[in-house]
């Protein structure tokens, strides 16, 4: 019998992704390949990928706001959303890992040189796992605006990085979380290195009144959404 | 319609590495190889800020995954490995060599690992692919490498230290640039 491998995962629509080589993001400049990316068939090992359920997640993980015992500084959110395929079904166990600046845009790293202070009871990262529905909710502070030397006067729009598994190796995705109306994406290049303009604002995510906690958080929804697969010849027959 | 990509920043190191993350097999697993490299810029700068993800099948073959059609691999080979890089731009997995994969049409695909790029300056990861200097009849046969330019084939086989341990640097540009793919 002929070996068939799994349907592929569909390659997404130009101007989805940023480029590598974007000149306003000084970074890129010395990392970015310089020669034409080869294509890579998805066979068995990009059809696959790593598993994690919650071995990988600690009691805690979930929450960033009472490290070392005491309480953040700062705007308590709760950042909650569906992890999903570019066909709508749920990514269910899927590992999501997420770090931030503390309230005052202060990374807890010793690399980050900005004069805002670190905050002892800021934990910086957490990791949680969607559940069933592909549905994951972590509740953190909402990070400050830092400066960056990118550019004369250049600051980074609020933001919270992700980091997804999905289901394949061809489903990672590292992506950033914004929030509404940002006045800071004018200029930042990292969020306007993403071409497309519906493709930006799929970054940006949503104030939800209804994950917001009376006299404890506000709540902000994120969506994310995974690369679909190509149909199977069974679905395209029914 | 997915949602974009974007850089992992220079601060990845608050969560992404793992204690145990560049153990895809345990210390003092039997016929374990150590595959390491380092990460380098187009100046030829390490890059200290990185990080290098890799995901293979086990010595049969199979992949510890629930789409893999012959059925999943034996319980508890992890083959997933993570490593921040050093200050000198250094990363290291260890690991068991994968067996050879089946492919459409017959194919065969020589043992390999995929590999995952993140830094800061990468606004998607870069994805490359590891294969062994053991293997030349198998690697000539593989219908990956076999698609590239003959100069970039052989910078996608490992080479061997003098110790034995496999050594794979990634070069982001420049004469000695890695072969990268789009998936």
């Amino acid at each position: 019998m002929t070996f068939v491998l799994p349907p592929p995962y569909r390659i997404e629509p130009n101007g989805t992704h940023p480029a590598y080589d974007v000149a306003d993001y000084r970074s890129t400049a010395l990392r970015a390949p310089t020669r034409p990316l080869h294509l890579l068939p998805q066979r068995l090992t990009e059809l696959t990928g790593p598993v994690f359920g919650t071995d990988r997640v600690r009691p805690g993980d979930a929450d960033l706001t009472n490290y070392d015992g005491g309480e953040a500084a700062g705007q308590r959110i709760i950042v909650h959303g569906h992890v999903r395929d570019g066909d709508g079904r749920p990514v269910p166990d899927a590992l999501v890992e997420v770090w931030q600046a503390n309230a005052g845009g202060r990374y807890r790293h010793p690399v980050d040189q900005w004069a805002a202070q670190l905050d002892p009871h800021f934990a910086g990262g957490g990791r949680v796992v969607t559940d069933a529905a592909g549905h994951y909710s972590f509740t953190t502070v909402k990070p400050g605006a830092y400066p960056w030397q990118n550019h004369l006067n250049a600051w980074r729009p609020a933001h919270i990085h992700f980091s997804l598994f999905g289901r394949a190796f061809t489903q990672r995705l590292v992506t950033q979380m914004y929030f509404p109306d940002d006045p800071l994406f004018f200029q930042d290049p990292i969020f306007n290195a993403v071409p497309d303009a519906a493709a930006r604002a799929r970054m940006i995510s949503r104030y939800d009144h209804e994950v917001t906690t009376d006299h404890w958080a506000l709540g902000f929804r994120f969506d994310i959404i995974l690369r679909g697969r190509e149909q199977t010849p069974f679905e395209e027959g029914g | 319609m997915g949602t974009p990509s974007q850089t992992v920043g220079p601060f990845l190191a608050i969560v992404l590495p793992w204690p145990d993350g560049p153990d895809v097999v345990p210390p003092g697993t039997p016929g374990a190889v150590t595959i390491a490299g380092r990460l380098v810029d187009g100046a030829g700068a390490p890059v200290p800020d990185g990080l290098i993800e890799t995901w293979q099948a086990d010595p049969a073959g199979r992949f510890a995954h629930p789409d893999d059609p012959r059925g999943p691999a034996e319980r508890g080979f992890r083959g997933f490995g993570r490593c921040a890089t050093a200050a000198d731009g250094s990363y290291w997995i260890r690991t068991l060599k994968p067996g050879p994969l089946p492919a459409e049409d017959d194919a065969l695909e020589a043992p390999h690992i995929d590999v995952s790029v993140f830094a800061r300056g990468l606004l998607n990861r870069l994805v490359t692919r590891i294969y062994f200097p053991d293997e030349p009849a198998a690697n000539d046969a593989d219908p990956v490498l076999s698609a590239l330019p003959p100069d970039e084939r052989a910078r996608l086989i490992a080479a061997v230290d003098p110790d034995g341990a496999l050594r794979f640097d990634i070069h982001l540009q420049g004469a000695a640039e890695t072969p990268f793919f789009r998936l």
